[in-house]
């Protein structure tokens, strides 16, 4: 469904744009219907910039991004099939009017014809659906709502439309424990409903938690990528054991990742881009600089 | 504020709040009041005092304030009460005029220079701070020197053609940190038009900043247009409130101990700047939810 193809993303900085900053590089996945992909990588790795390219809120320098088909094309008819919920819930309701606005917009631009009360009965339903009690959030001020409860709304929004895909661009990054594994499981909610979600992480439990498949991202480049349980089982490339290793366990004290051996990127013959090392298991060169 | 109210989800009922805690805020209160007491006297003090010229010999020179006459009168016998009105009515079109026109430019440009970025803001900046630097004050001198007959309005067109780079830049500045907000990108993703995500996302977080830009060019307008008439470039004919404070220094009204011709009308510039600065910060306290509750 959504094809991300050979996209790169180059931003101009300095004066009129005389110096360049590559900020995601020639990167390919494709997320399927029903499927859950995790973008994993540290920050500045490019994984936000990729969702904001998906969702046409920066432009694409160059490759190509479609959905069903179709060409990123920010508008009405794409938004209505293509959603985001961002990171920080806080910073996403304009704070001079009541948290409902999110669901008014929706309103005006998608559904003018439908009356008022219908309307709000949907909405009331959508508010149910995200386990919040509509008699609670309504006719709220969004600093008077927490934000996981903020967060829950976004989500409420998106299911107004008739949504393909989501974008979820570290969603649970600002929420506690406790409504991150709500939000979490929302989102395989909505996987069972037949959606396409890219799950935008730089928490690797999180990611292995709900994603069928895992995309690794560094400096703007592809690493490794692959279904869950064999990236996180069995990573090939360096940087995804550095990764890997860097996650606190719980009966085990921290231990330096084990060091790099040989590049078995070019033991098998790859040649520029990824190479396909089992099926469906890519894994990028180890000296990605000096290749 | 012990009573709350329930109001129905509706995208009016922000406008209706608004009104609801304007009524009950003493800084807004006390600030239009006294501006809407000297406006209503502009427009309709003439029409009471009938239809004679605030420049006609009414009187005996020099008379101090009495029931005739409540301000007193000049050197020459006219009456200051009715030079005041005439004045005030003056002053304010001057004010509205030219803060109204300044307030437009640097909205326009500020807003579209802020949210656009890039090659338009650079080109719409270096016009805003071309203007910015040109002289003003000398400009509308040899401008107004230059075209002979000066009307109200001409001076008011001046003004607010000059005075709105300061604005417009603040403008830009504060648009350009509320559109990296995710709310704005929330919008875009609701399928909101540019114009309308400027106009009703942008525009209300900063209501009340865009109406204290408004207030300090209509402040200002005033100022710069008592000015222009002190140093005598004001209008040709009629009266305002700088051209009686012009009257009143040519004349010694000072040494001759006429307070009543001077103190009325600087007291009224003073009072009209200063009650739009209190009623800012009643408004403040208006659109801002967060404040409501301290």
């Amino acid at each position: 469904m959504l094809k991300v193809d050979n996209v790169t993303k180059v931003y101009k900085v300095g004066t009129f744009g005389g110096k360049t900053m590559t900020a995601v590089d020639a990167v390919s996945f494709d997320v399927r219907p029903g499927e859950v992909v995790s973008l994993i990588g540290e920050s500045g790795s490019g994984k936000s910039t990729l969702g904001k390219m998906i969702l046409g809120l920066v432009p694409i320098t160059s490759g190509s991004i479609t959905v069903d088909g179709v060409a990123v094309k920010p508008g009405k008819e794409y938004y209505r099939s293509v959603q985001g919920v961002f990171q920080d819930p806080f910073s996403c309701y304009n704070p001079v009017f009541k948290a409902d606005r999110v669901f008014q917009l929706i309103k005006e631009s998608y559904y003018p014809a439908v009356p008022a009360a219908e309307w709000t009965e949907r909405v009331r339903s959508a508010i149910r659906d995200v386990r919040l009690n509509p008699d609670e959030v309504l006719g709220k001020f969004p600093h008077q709502l927490s934000g996981g409860q903020l967060q829950r709304l976004l989500i409420a929004r998106a299911l107004l439309l008739d949504l393909k895909l989501l974008i979820a661009d570290e969603i649970t990054s600002m929420l506690d424990a406790s409504t991150r594994i709500d939000v979490l499981n929302l989102l395989a909610e909505l996987k069972a409903r037949g959606l396409g979600v890219l799950y935008v992480t730089h928490d690797l439990s999180l990611g292995h938690y709900l994603a069928e498949r895992t995309v690794v991202l560094r400096h703007g480049t592809v690493v490794e990528m692959g279904v869950t349980a064999k990236v996180f089982d069995d990573p090939l490339h360096p940087y995804t054991r550095q990764l890997l290793s860097a996650v606190p366990r719980l009966h085990a004290p921290w231990e330096e990742a084990a060091p790099v051996g040989s590049c078995l990127y070019h033991e098998r013959g790859g040649t520029g881009g990824l190479l396909e090392a089992d099926p469906g298991h890519f894994v990028a060169c180890a000296q990605l600089s000096n290749c | 504020m012990t009573t709350t109210t329930t109001l129905p989800a509706e995208e009016r009922v922000v406008r209706r709040e608004a009104l609801y805690f304007a009524v009950r805020n003493t800084k807004l209160l006390i600030g239009f009041g006294i501006v809407l007491v000297l406006l209503l006297t502009g427009l309709l003090g003439p029409l009471l005092l009938g239809g004679e010229s605030p420049n006609e010999y009414v009187a005996g020179p020099m008379l101090p304030p009495s029931g005739e006459h409540w301000f007193g009168t000049t050197t020459f016998g006219q009456d200051v009460f009715t030079q005041f009105v005439y004045g005030l009515r003056t002053t304010f079109l001057a004010g509205a005029m030219g803060g109204g026109i300044a307030a437009v430019i640097a909205m326009a440009i500020g807003f579209v220079a802020g949210y656009r970025g890039g090659l338009v803001d650079e080109i719409l900046n270096m016009l805003t701070n071309v203007v910015l630097v040109i002289p003003t004050l000398a400009v509308l001198l040899i401008i107004n020197a230059y075209l002979g007959i000066r009307s109200v309005g001409l001076q008011a067109l001046f003004i607010g053609l000059t005075s709105w780079p300061w604005a417009a830049r603040a403008i830009r500045a504060q648009t350009f940190s509320l559109r990296s907000r995710d709310f704005v990108d929330l919008a875009r993703l609701s399928g909101v038009s540019t114009r309308r995500i400027i106009t009703r996302e942008i525009a209300p977080n900063m209501s009340s900043y865009l109406f204290m830009t408004f207030i300090l060019l209509f402040g200002g307008s005033i100022l710069i247009a008592a000015s222009l008439d002190f140093i005598g470039l004001g209008p040709t004919e009629g009266v305002s409130l700088g051209l009686m404070l012009q009257n009143a220094t040519q004349w010694s009204a000072l040494q001759l101990g006429l307070w009543w011709w001077f103190v009325p009308p600087g007291a009224a510039i003073t009072a009209v700047v200063g009650a739009l600065y209190v009623a800012n910060v009643g408004l403040d306290e208006v659109f801002n939810p967060k404040l409501r509750e301290t």
